[in-house]
């Protein structure tokens, strides 16, 4: 259960690009897990939303995108998503593949929106 | 609404420790390896028998991580190498700043060979680079032979698997080729060794394994400075 130091560590991302934003404030952090990063994105979530719980980042909405285990094949080229561990390529059946993703855990992007403009107080709708 | 591209570790402090860890270690060539498992799968007792068989020219450590006590510290200081108890006070996992802080009054140039023991956990531990040359899973016939399966990120990224207790193997339900076959399907062409740490069983093998790995870094350190 190291997901609350994840949340922890997404929070303090936030936080220190803001800096760089005085005018405004984050709407929408967007993030990608691999699905063998070995994170649980509803525990993920659920820590995000436990930490930001009254605080000045109470309305930053977490967007969650999970990236398939990919190879490529060594032999061939071709690229390809790795279903039921099944990491023979499904082009030349080669075994010779390697791990092109899957593993991510990083921060994609950050949406903020300046005070006073329209939309303030409402959430990203994207 | 402006959108931000950031495209950075959510990790990224503690890799840019774990460089800075494995950029020392490469300095003063050691070898470092992040041994992880379940609770009770017989690392300590692996590192036992492992300090047992080196000798003090190995210049050897160990850094030995719990959530409390110094039980396993203690158990490896018999063995008259530096070891020093990482008690994480509820964290399940070790993380790069702790290796850091461990390492302080230690003097690198004195080492070899450095054996990280994590915190028994198989999840937490994969998402935190340590420095380490290498991760080595250890997996006990106690447990279920799926478990590669169940918790594939440390198998994926471990260079070595270590199954234990095959001495028990005669007595519990444990397909020992149908966990290799796990194992290699999540990672293929994953290295496996089998030991007893009671009986002696595989260990030379692991030990081989061991000396390979250390000859294969003092080569590519030797290259490196050149």
């Amino acid at each position: 259960m190291h997901e609350m130091g994840i949340a922890n560590s997404v929070l303090d991302a936030v936080r220190t690009e803001m800096k760089r934003y005085p005018q405004s404030y984050p709407c929408k952090i967007g993030v990608r897990i691999g699905e063998m990063a070995a994170i649980d994105p509803e525990a993920l979530r659920f820590c995000f939303e436990a930490m930001i719980h009254e605080t000045d980042l109470a309305s930053l909405e977490l967007a969650i995108e999970i990236c398939p285990r990919r190879h490529r094949c060594s032999g061939c080229g071709h690229e390809f998503v790795v279903c039921e561990y099944d990491s023979r390529c499904p082009q030349c059946a080669s075994l010779a593949t390697i791990c092109v993703g899957g593993d991510e855990l990083e921060l994609a992007y950050l949406e903020v929106e300046e005070y006073g403009s329209s939309t303030v107080g409402a959430k990203s709708t994207e | 609404m402006d959108r931000v591209p950031l495209e950075r570790k959510v990790l990224s402090e503690n890799d840019r420790i774990a460089a800075e860890l494995r950029a020392r270690f490469q300095e003063h060539g050691v070898l470092c390896l992040n041994i992880i498992s379940s609770p009770g799968s017989g690392k300590t007792t692996l590192l036992e028998r492992t300090l047992a068989a080196l000798t003090q020219r190995d210049r050897v450590a160990v850094l030995t991580g719990d959530i409390q006590t110094e039980n396993d510290a203690n158990r490896l200081k018999r063995f008259h190498f530096p070891v020093k108890q990482i008690t994480t006070g509820g964290t399940c996992h070790l993380d790069a700043r702790m290796i850091e802080r461990h390492l302080a009054d230690w003097k690198l140039e004195d080492l070899d060979l450095l054996f990280i023991e994590n915190v028994g956990n198989l999840v937490c531990p994969s998402s935190y680079d340590l420095g380490e040359a290498a991760k080595v899973v250890v997996l006990s016939v106690t447990e279920g032979e799926d478990k590669p399966l169940k918790y594939p990120s440390i198998f994926f990224k471990s260079d070595l698997l270590i199954l234990s207790k095959i001495d028990l193997l005669p007595y519990v339900p444990f397909e020992i080729n149908a966990a290799a076959e796990n194992a290699r399907k999540v990672h293929p062409g994953m290295e496996i060794v089998k030991v007893s740490c009671q009986t002696g069983d595989g260990l030379q093998e692991w030990m081989n394994w061991l000396g390979e790995r250390r000859k294969a870094h003092k080569a590519l350190m030797e290259t490196a400075s050149r």
